[in-house]
């Protein structure tokens, strides 16, 4: 494999990381905290409307979980391709 | 002992833990004054970019902003936590990779274009001075109330404090100080807290205490009494919202990327070894951040509640001792319109007797709770500490934008490391004067700006970094008109419906029912757009300038941070 070759497939298998960790960073935000949030008012995560939850703290958890799956996928694809030294 | 007494000794205590630090980690060259000579632990890296990050109003305003808004304040916890993890997945590591000292070194060799690179440096004056005004109004408020000095005084001691461990240190004193900071506002956010959450739902962790139930012995969820105390004073009820869906989603989007955009905390990832230590301090600082913004919505309906349980229909003249210390102040203030002696504390303007500076709910929180004194003495330190550390990473951004990314880059070019080190220095003191100025005499239209410096990053830096890494084919052309465009368009819209410019505007005018809060979304885009046209019809950048994109995108070979 090229050198040219090698690093156009690290920064494919990059994007496509950061595509998917993106959507979620959306979808816990923007979706489940602000366009479905009178729908998911209805159910209740303990004493609150999940809805509401997702926006003052579900969301937060997960966005913390979000950049630790990125340092790990990150570690190994550098591994992968030989980036790591 | 007293407030007073214990708030001198805490607040000295942690001032002289400040000033030790920095004698120690004094910075000898330009490498470790701008980037602590990039050898930072990732650890200790994320505790200073999240001391870096909260500001004076994450410690101080935002429960209370939010103790007030109810669910619209969720903009803030989702706009400045999800910002970091755009800032950590999309930025970080390239401009780690990439080397230098500054986003607009950053800028500026990407564009290969001094314009590009004055344009940046202007953008980041502008987004650090309205911010740093901000700080030091921070600190005036805090020892202006705990100290019982006037405000102007509080001013005078936070900028000598500041001047000391900025101007000596650098960003080497300013980072180790940053740690010590961290750990005395996350330990003074949380202490009252617990507290509170055990009194109120005999949880001790304050994020469960928020989803649990009373223990008043009505057994209702928190948040149900909540809604319900809101309902019966004809309050919108808490777990709802005012704002328009739109509008929230704007101003959400606007804080995050203008979060990703503040160039305090890009220059943070500058300070570690390499590419994935930039990646694994991001997730350290998202930690540290987020223990205080999870538990600040549980703060603000602890605080809420009790607030109104405290006042509402209670005899004025039954009011404990810290109301009317606050009343002195002129944030608390009651006018007994019915002169029935007691307090109306109602949604309708006619009928309510009490107003409340929402500044103070933090402050304010541990004695209406009833802590003991030393609780709040420790609450005046950690909004000290937020105010300071965020206040010095500004400072730090000004004196090196000044020193090298207008003298070196552009005046001066071949100015020793010495004499660059010494306009660092005076562009250092410069700052502190010029923001202690602020602080003092806060212009009236500060507050309002401070919410907009996120609208004005979002509307200028974000889109060229962004497309630098992402966008080979982004040229010179193309960023520099995206950056005029959407910086004045951002301003021309806060002029006209903040300031009253342009013949003002009410906001049955916004455009697409957005507030200027969120209008750097709407800036931002259309930065978007014209970049991209712009660089589509002109030539592509040199292909040295592609090489260079080549290489921020791979991790390795990522050298110490360096004048090259």
């Amino acid at each position: 494999m090229s050198n040219d070759n090698k690093a156009q497939k690290y920064w494919k298998e990059n994007l496509v990381y950061l595509g998917i960790l993106l959507a979620i960073w959306f979808l816990v935000s923007y979706v489940f905290g602000i366009f479905l949030v009178e729908p998911l008012n209805t159910v209740k995560i303990g004493g609150a409307k999940l809805g509401f939850w997702f926006a003052q703290q579900g969301s937060i958890y997960v966005f913390v979980i979000l950049i630790y799956v990125y340092v790990v996928l990150m570690n190994k694809l550098d591994k992968k391709y030989g980036y790591d030294s | 002992m007293s407030v007073q007494t214990w708030t001198f000794i805490i607040v000295g205590l942690t001032f002289a833990l400040y000033i030790g630090i920095a004698i120690w980690a004094r910075a000898g060259s330009t490498s470790e004054f701008y980037v602590a000579g990039g050898g930072v632990p990732p650890i200790a890296n994320g505790m200073a970019t999240a001391a870096d990050w909260m500001s004076a109003a994450s410690f101080i305003s935002m429960a209370g902003l939010i103790s007030f808004m109810g669910y619209d304040g969720g903009v803030f916890l989702m706009g400045w936590t999800g910002g970091y993890v755009l800032l950590a997945l999309t930025l970080a590591p390239y401009l780690r990779k990439f080397g230098k000292f500054t986003v607009p070194d950053f800028i500026g060799d990407r564009y290969y274009s001094n314009v590009a690179r004055t344009v940046a440096v202007i953008c980041a004056l502008i987004v650090s001075f309205t911010y740093v005004a901000g700080q030091m109004r921070g600190v005036g408020l805090v020892f202006s109330r705990f100290l019982e000095v006037d405000i102007n005084t509080g001013v005078y001691i936070g900028m000598a404090i500041v001047f000391f461990y900025a101007v000596l240190g650098g960003m080497k004193g300013i980072t180790y100080t940053q740690v010590a900071q961290y750990c005395v506002l996350i330990f003074a956010f949380m202490v009252p807290a617990i507290f509170i959450s055990i009194n109120m739902t005999g949880n001790p962790i304050p994020q469960l205490g928020f989803i649990g139930n009373m223990t008043d012995g009505s057994n209702m969820a928190l948040l149900d009494k909540l809604d319900q105390l809101h309902r019966d004073l004809g309050f919108a009820e808490y777990t709802s919202g005012t704002k328009s869906m739109i509008d929230v989603f704007a101003i959400t989007f606007a804080l995050m990327v203008g979060t990703a955009g503040l160039p305090h905390v890009i220059v943070r990832f500058f300070t570690v070894p390499d590419v994935k230590g930039a990646r694994v301090s991001a997730g350290y600082a998202l930690v540290f951040i987020a223990i205080l913004y999870t538990t600040a919505p549980a703060i603000a309906a602890f605080a809420r509640t009790n607030l109104i349980e405290t006042v509402s229909n209670q005899p004025y003249a039954d009011m404990p001792e810290w109301f009317s210390k606050w009343e002195q102040t002129g944030l608390i203030a009651f006018d007994d319109k019915n002169n029935d002696g007691n307090i109306q504390y109602v949604a309708n303007a006619a009928a309510n007797e009490l107003t409340i500076d929402r500044d103070i709910m933090v402050l304010a929180n541990p004695e209406i709770a009833g802590l003991p004194a030393w609780v709040i003495a420790l609450v005046a330190a950690g909004g000290l500490a937020a105010a300071l550390s965020t206040a010095a990473g500004l400072l730090l951004v000004i004196s090196t934008s000044i020193a090298r990314d207008l003298i070196k880059m552009q005046i001066k070019p071949d100015i020793s490391e010495k004499g660059e080190l010494l306009s660092a220095r005076i562009g250092a003191v410069f700052a502190v004067i010029v923001a202690g100025y602020f602080g003092i005499h806060p212009p009236g239209f500060v507050a309002a700006v401070v919410a907009l410096a996120f609208g004005l990053a979002a509307a200028s830096f974000f889109p060229a970094i962004i497309l630098g890494i992402f966008d080979k084919r982004m040229n010179r052309q193309g960023a520099v008109s995206g950056m005029i465009v959407g910086i004045t368009l951002m301003l021309y819209y806060m002029i006209k419906f903040k300031l009253g410019g342009f013949g003002g505007g009410t906001p049955d005018q916004w455009w697409f029912g957005i507030s200027p809060e969120g209008f750097g979304t709407v800036a931002m885009s259309v930065n978007f757009i014209v970049s991209f046209a712009v660089s589509r019809m002109t030539a592509p950048p040199p292909q040295e300038v592609q090489d260079i994109v080549e290489d921020i995108r791979l991790p390795s070979g990522a050298g110490e941070a360096h004048v090259h």
